[in-house]
């Protein structure tokens, strides 16, 4: 009795990704083409979200430059995969769109990892409105063009795209997670100094994992931009990219890997239904919620989820 | 074993540190005592590696250790139990522990380490899986022993291990400390408590606004007038 008890919950959770991504991928044969597109959005999201979460959920550092990386994959697409004629593949322009986020993380993740706390999120904030202003300045008067248009792509393309991503940042925040280099992470959030006590390359440490997780906002930025089909350094930089994930990892619940991704789902299409059924009181409502969860769910929506799952599982056994 | 040769050390424009010599033979406790803001926790982040000496020379072994990264000096062989303690506190007892054994050269040895620390402080086996902030300040210290002994150190570097105990506990703490000298470890002591630590080391240094006041054999020290008016309040 109590090893099948065991067994079910152990297998309780692979066995429910599994029905979950199996659900995903056949998602476009039965899926409408809104479901379709709508859960498109919520991977881009939630790619965003488990990104951020691997680098500053883990080492503490509160990265605001999201909008920065997600836009440098954007404009990879605008550059070579222009309407006038794509230059490469789709799929190798996500990758270049990945690679360069992260070797701008490399340099700046070199340069700035060294301040702490609110400095570091104000200058990776900083980092994003300066890249769009150079943007702008080069569109302006170097290449002269107010936008620029990148060609269709299927939306099934996109999707599976989006879809491959996020199994690969899930994987990839799983493994590193376990590993050796995940403690390390760890005990630098949790104390920085005894972890260079320790023999932790902390510098290294942090400036590969911040190099990691821009990888997979670069690539999902670059295939999005497929989606947008137009692309100026307003629509790509957008800062709300840079806040986003911040709110969705704090609405999920930052305590495991499957916490970001709920938050991301949950927040990304309340944003949708509530934008087409309330378009006027969209913003007001979802800082109301926002400021609820913060106040009441302070481990978010997964917390919630887990107290509840503990009160119908493990209250019984506490009466015995 | 250790040995450190003039040194000069600045915060920004601020020196902290002036023409340092120190020596520390292998199997001793060579401790460090000085007032607050004489300089001891410079002296020792000096020599870890955190901040780079301006002049002067740190080697290690025969080998020159100033301006390497702390890391690389942990993997050479010196472990730095940090003052305050600066556990990883929402870890377990167990994780801050192995944590210790971070640097590459003794990550595959941690479970028979792990036993060696176990066998030293029998308390941090029974709490293995608290959370470290669960502790009382003298189990505190002690994981933070344990954690510094996890790296196989030849030299270990206690900082302040005294601070902010029971008298009790200080007592247990020091005896704690001899024993690692007999299990073959050199030890460089810093503190305050001033007594106790001549009474237990074999060799110290005074520090006095950041140069080296006074040193010799502890029972010579323990007679000095200075160190009785100054630091014993004799």
């Amino acid at each position: 009795m109590n090893i099948t008890a065991f067994t079910f919950k152990k297998s309780l959770v692979p066995g429910l990704l599994l029905v979950i991504l199996v659900a995903l991928v056949t998602l476009p044969i039965y899926g409408s083409l809104y479901n379709v597109i709508l859960v498109t959005s919520i991977l881009m999201y939630a790619n965003l979200t488990v990104s951020w979460v691997l680098f500053s959920g883990s080492t503490g550092y509160m990265s605001l430059a999201t909008a920065a990386f997600f836009g440098i994959g954007i404009y990879a697409s605008a550059l070579f995969l222009p309407t006038t004629g794509a230059v490469f593949p789709v799929l190798v322009v996500v990758l270049i769109g990945g690679l360069a986020s992260s070797l701008v993380a490399l340099g700046v993740g070199a340069l700035t990892l060294r301040l702490r706390g609110i400095y570091f999120a104000i200058f990776t904030f900083v980092l994003v409105v300066l890249i769009m202003e150079l943007g702008i300045w080069w569109e302006l008067s170097v290449s002269h063009l107010l936008g620029r248009y990148v060609i269709l792509v299927d939306n099934n393309v996109i999707f599976y795209t989006m879809l491959g991503i996020f199994v690969l940042v899930m994987l990839t925040t799983f493994f590193i997670r376990r590993s050796k280099f995940g403690l390390a992470m760890r005990s630098i959030g949790e104390n920085e100094e005894a972890a260079s006590h320790i023999g932790i390359n902390v510098t290294m440490v942090k400036v590969i994992t911040f190099a990691i997780s821009a990888f997979f906002m670069g690539a999902t930025g670059a295939i999005w931009a497929t989606k947008l089909t137009y692309v100026d350094p307003h629509v790509a930089f957008n800062v709300l990219f840079s806040f986003m994930p911040v709110l969705m990892a704090i609405f999920g619940g930052m305590g495991n890997i499957y916490g970001p991704v709920i938050g991301a789902a949950l927040f990304a299409y309340l944003q949708e239904t509530l934008q087409t059924e309330f378009p006027e009181i969209y913003m007001i409502s979802f800082g109301f919620i926002l400021v609820a969860v913060i106040l009441y769910l302070p481990n978010g929506v997964l917390g919630l989820i887990q107290k509840l799952w503990k009160r119908i599982s493990g209250g019984k056994r506490a009466h015995t | 074993m250790l040995e450190v040769n003039n040194i000069n050390t600045f915060y920004g424009r601020i020196q902290a540190l002036w023409d340092v010599c120190l020596k520390i033979e292998e199997g001793e406790i060579a401790a460090l005592i000085g007032a607050n803001g004489a300089g001891k926790s410079t002296l020792l982040n000096t020599i870890s590696g955190v901040i780079h000496p301006t002049s002067g020379s740190i080697t290690f072994l025969g080998q020159r250790i100033d301006g390497l990264p702390p890391h690389s000096i942990v993997e050479l062989g010196i472990s730095h139990i940090p003052e305050g303690r600066k556990l990883f506190t929402d870890m377990s007892v167990r994780e801050n522990l192995e944590m210790g054994a971070y640097s590459s050269r003794v990550w595959k040895q941690k479970q028979e380490t792990l036993e060696q620390v176990y066998q030293l402080f029998p308390v941090l086996k029974e709490r293995a899986k608290q959370l470290a902030r669960t502790l009382s300040g003298g189990e505190q210290q002690m994981v933070a022993m344990g954690r510094g002994l996890m790296s196989r150190p030849k030299l270990c570097i206690i900082d302040e291990p005294s601070n902010g105990l029971a008298p009790k506990l200080v007592t247990e703490v020091f005896e704690k400390i001899k024993s690692l000298r007999e299990q073959g470890i050199t030890i460089l002591l810093i503190e305050q408590n001033v007594r106790h630590t001549l009474e237990i080391a074999d060799h110290a240094c005074v520090l006095e606004n950041g140069r080296i006041a006074l040193e010799g054999d502890c029972d010579e020290l323990l007679k000095s007038d200075h160190i009785r008016k100054a630091y014993l309040g004799l």
